[in-house]
């Protein structure tokens, strides 16, 4: 449900406006909510770093972080996981990128039936999806983990398309191509060029999405028996909570850190277009 | 291109009553204004006096202030320093809510919650007037505006004119002591906007309320105001009727932002400035020139041109404008655009060697430095 | 995949050169039925895939729902479901779940979207942004151990609240039920709420507020008269979609309780384990179709308000 919603680029997004000559009540009130905000936020997160830092007689140690990288299974699980999120990517990207940039051009009338069809992974939820997929399945595809790959691909639809779609209708994409085809440039050319170039963001939070959704994923996983990432990590629970949740706490950080680095990324490389621009 | 300055057309009177109950305007007093955006100086020292009823146009570039100074008369920024006096009172520590001022915004403003009476009401439902009262006023309003057929229409369903007639009324209803208009045509297409301007300043005529228009558009401007304030990097440039400020540019900047000009280098002789060979009147005193090399600056219908085979000009190029032909002379290092009556333009044929005179009574010079 | 040449034939692209679109309206029907296929072609393996990875499960479960175990058609199984004993109680306690988690950080997260929305801090609202989409999406498992070292029995949390004497466990509170499954969604859907509602933060144009302020409004009156009510179906169109979020969220729960609760999404889960009373094999299916449909309606109403808030705030 939650994979209808895109990260929003902060860019797009142009500033409220506060209201001219706040008071300063309000600007303490806001201040509040956010401090609160933050609080409530923080906790989890500092009581789970605070976790990892112990032992198991609970007094503050490294033992716990050292032991990570040699725990059993933990490489294999993370090992499948980025299989797993590589495959959706590459399926994901030659699937959907080639029918978006498609339906923009010739077909816009269409839009309407993909955004229909793009929210039907939110009406139908990975717990309901993985019970259909187990019994229509044939036997020789279920035996594989990189049945998981292909049904990511669904769940990942509603953003991938909608970041693609927003990208696209910042370019003319007609005016586009008509203008890379009179000048003589194949279609391959004209992708390769001309749209990839100016899809870059779109294409990179699309890609970047859709590697943290498969790398979280646990339902499908799961209930599939495979022993992805956070697979291990519910598994393992059992035997070591510390590390377990050592391993959860980086895997959060790390999928925020990764975002932020891309927008980061992203941004850098915007602002020296816009340079060239003015 | 000659502007003319707009004389008082009357307006057809629809509702009397609409009309005489709505108050006159006040004095406004914008006093030293400053107002800083960090490095950027928005305002820096800006005075202007409106009397009750006018209707000024403030001028300029983007970035000359004009807007600012706008927003700060009606509250929604605080000068660093200065003062706003309404009807001779302070307001400067007024909030914008009770500053008693109608304002029309450049686009989008009408709440899309409301229709068209809704909205035009707004300002009547928060003074508590009864329901029916104030949508019976309401509809008389947009009817003055020509909207009561929309009455019932949403913005989203409206036109971008309609919703800025509905803005305008929406603004007049509170009657207020002064009207403000920020850019209202800038986002409408040609031809709205030309019908939509007459309409305002009838209107405004009608209701002599004192009103502030801000605009980047000089057509605008010169065929609307009763006075024209030109802005430039938050100062005041010039302030003057449309006639005047055509025909007698104070400044470098107003000259060659009103209208067209031309710049050519002068030399002093005496008390007079030689242009084409020729000793010219200048407009102001010599004296209090800095002592820097001068430019002259013309307009192209104040130039004369005859064709003189050992002329000091050539012809360089020519434009068809339709009643008349702008020509473009090459003459001492400079390029001076002439205008000529398109039925004379065929004899003055690219490269032909002229001569140029000056038509006027005196010309404007200013210092060749750039910022100036 | 690659398009063809032929632009005279893309209806889109005006036709160079005479006759080719009055050609194309001498010829049948079918010719043009022809026509609207050839350009439709490239669409079709994304059509496939979904028809195969979406429509074919979907179908699958639509059908069992509705099948006994001998194969008959049978309303049985969502008889079972729908009426009475374990599988009534989890549809109540997801509900419940569900509602919980979509009011509540519908209004929290307006405001905590309000509140960065208006902030003068541009790295404070990419970092939000950014954590916000991470916590909206991926979450699940992570958070249920985050929290369990938060806010379990020997959590950080609840040490620190017990040392003043607050420890929520001794008032009820209980991490592994209902108490603490809302708790942790709140993690997720209040994240969910500002991504959503912030683009319609945004639509709140501030012309608007200037104005009701030129008309003399106060800033309540404002909120009261234009702001408001300009937001609401923006707002409750994202409560749908958070109400949808909250009853089929799985991981996090399973994660958490391991599986000890009643909830409608756990009781698919068991039932995929084998935990399957002979019988009532097909039972999974029926719940699986419930959930469908209440999605469904979910979805609807989401969509439809976002059209009615779309109209206003373009």
């Amino acid at each position: 449900m939650a994979s209808l919603v895109l990260e929003y680029s902060v860019e797009e997004v142009p500033p409220l406006v506060a209201e001219p000559g706040t008071r300063r009540k309000i600007r303490w009130g806001r201040g509040l909510v956010l401090v609160v905000a933050l609080a409530y936020f923080i906790i989890p997160v500092y009581a789970s770093v605070d976790f990892a830092l112990q032992n198991n007689l609970g007094q503050f140690s490294f033992v716990t972080l050292k032991a990570i990288p040699s725990q059993p299974g933990l490489g294999a699980a993370l090992w499948l996981s980025a299989r797993l999120a590589i495959l959706t990517m590459a399926i994901t990207l030659v699937l959907m990128v080639p029918t978006v940039i498609y339906v923009h051009w010739r077909m816009p009338r269409f839009r309407r039936v993909m955004e229909v069809i793009t929210i039907l992974p939110i009406v139908i939820p990975p717990i309901v999806l993985i019970l259909g997929v187990l019994d229509a399945a044939p036997l020789w595809l279920k035996a594989s983990p990189y049945m998981l790959s292909l049904i990511y691909v669904v769940l990942a639809m509603p953003f991938v398309y909608r970041s693609l779609d927003a990208g696209l209708n910042a370019l003319d994409l007609k005016t586009l191509v008509e203008a890379s085809r009179s000048l003589g440039a194949g279609w391959i050319s004209t992708m390769r060029r001309v749209l990839m170039p100016n899809l870059r963001s779109a294409l990179l939070s699309a890609g970047v999405l859709t590697a943290a959704l498969v790398l979280g994923e646990f339902t499908m996983a799961s209930l599939d028996l495979w022993q992805t990432l956070p697979v291990w990590i519910v598994n393992f629970s059992g035997t070591n909570p510390h590390v377990a949740t050592a391993v959860a706490m980086f895997s959060l950080l790390g999928t925020w850190f990764l975002l932020l680095f891309i927008v980061a990324l992203d941004r850098s490389n915007s602002r020296k277009r816009r340079k060239i621009r003015a | 291109m000659t502007i003319e300055a707009r004389t008082n057309v009357p307006a057809t009177v629809e509702s009397p009553d609409a009309v005489r109950s709505l108050a006159s305007g006040a004095p406004v007093v914008l006093e030293g204004l400053v107002r800083h955006f960090g490095v950027t100086k928005a305002l820096d020292g800006f005075s202007l006096d409106i009397s009750p009823g006018e209707f000024v146009a403030l001028l300029g570039p983007s970035g000359c202030g004009k807007t600012t100074a706008l927003r700060v008369l009606a509250g929604f920024e605080q000068p660093d320093r200065g003062r706003v006096l309404v009807d001779g009172a302070d307001v400067s520590a007024v909030p914008a809510q009770r500053r008693d001022m109608g304002m029309v915004f450049q686009s989008y403003s009408l709440f899309p919650n409301m229709n068209a009476v809704d909205n035009v009401a707004f300002g009547l439902q928060l003074r508590h007037q009864r329901a029916r009262q104030r949508r019976a006023r309401a509809g008389e309003l947009l009817e003055l505006v020509g909207l009561s057929d929309q009455a019932d229409k949403y913005p989203h369903q409206l036109s971008g004119g309609q919703q800025q007639r509905v803005a305008l009324a929406r603004a007049i209803a509170i009657e207020p002591r002064v009207l403000l208009l920020d850019e209202p045509l800038s986002a409408l297409d040609a031809k709205v906007r030309a019908e939509l301007r007459d309409e305002i300043r009838a209107l405004q005529q009608r209701l002599a309320i004192t009103t502030v228009f801000v605009t980047h558009d000089q057509e605008e401007a010169l065929s609307m105001a009763d006075r024209v304030c030109v802005m430039f990097r938050g100062r005041l440039e010039q302030v003057a009727t449309p006639s005047v400020l055509y025909a007698q540019p104070a400044t470098a900047f107003v000259a060659q932002f009103v209208g067209v000009s031309s710049r050519i280098a002068v030399t002093r002789t005496g008390n007079a400035v030689e242009l084409f060979g020729r000793a010219v009147k200048i407009r102001g005193d010599l004296a209090s020139l800095p002592a820097d090399p001068l430019d002259a600056l013309l307009r192209p219908e104040d130039v004369e041109v005859h064709g003189a085979p050992s002329g000091l000009g050539v012809v360089t190029h020519r434009s068809f404008l339709g009643a008349s032909t702008r020509l473009e002379v090459g003459i001492g290092g400079s390029t001076v655009k002439v205008d000529v009556r398109s039925s004379d333009a065929d004899g003055f044929e690219i490269g032909l060697r002229v001569d140029l005179s000056v038509s006027a009574r005196d010309v404007l010079v200013t210092s060749q430095r750039p910022d100036r | 995949m690659i398009p063809s040449d032929d632009l005279a034939a893309d209806p889109d692209v005006p036709d160079r050169g005479v006759g080719g679109e009055k050609a194309g309206r001498r010829r049948t029907s079918t010719g043009g039925l022809v026509r609207s296929l050839r350009i439709g072609a490239p669409v079709l393996p994304f059509l496939v895939y979904v028809l195969l990875g979406l429509g074919i499960p979907t179908f699958v479960i639509v059908n069992l729902a509705f099948r006994s175990d001998t194969g008959r058609l049978t309303l049985a199984n969502m008889k079972t479901v729908l009426s009475g004993g374990q599988y009534q109680l989890g549809f109540e306690t997801s509900l419940k779940l569900a509602l919980v988690t979509s009011i509540i950080p519908g209004v929290l997260g307006t405001l905590l979207a309000y509140a960065i929305a208006t902030s003068k801090f541009e790295s404070l609202k990419r970092a939000v942004a950014t954590a916000s989409g991470v916590l909206a999406n991926f979450g699940g498992v992570n958070l249920a151990f985050m929290f369990v070292a938060a806010f379990g029995t020997v959590g950080l949390a609840t040490s620190w609240l017990a040392h003043i004497g607050l420890n929520p466990w001794n008032y009820g509170f209980n991490l592994y039920r209902f108490s603490g499954v809302a708790l942790v969604y709140m993690y997720f859907q209040i994240p969910l709420m500002v991504l959503v509602i912030t683009p319609a933060l945004s639509g709140l144009r501030p012309a608007w507020r200037e104005a009701a302020h030129n008309l003399g409004a106060s800033t309540w009156r404002y909120w009261r008269h234009v702001g408001l009510p300009v937001l609401m179906p923006s707002v409750l169109g994202c409560m749908f979609l958070l109400f949808g979020s909250g009853f089929s969220a799985y991981a996090t729960t399973e994660a958490l309780t391991g599986g000890t609760i009643a909830l409608t999404p756990i009781q698919i889960g068991a039932f995929l384990s084998g935990n399957v009373i002979s019988g009532e094999q097909n039972i999974g299916y029926a719940l699986g179709f419930s959930m469908i449909v209440l999605l469904l309606v979910s979805v609807v109403g989401y969509v439809l308000l976002q059209r009615r808030a779309s109209r206003w705030l373009r």
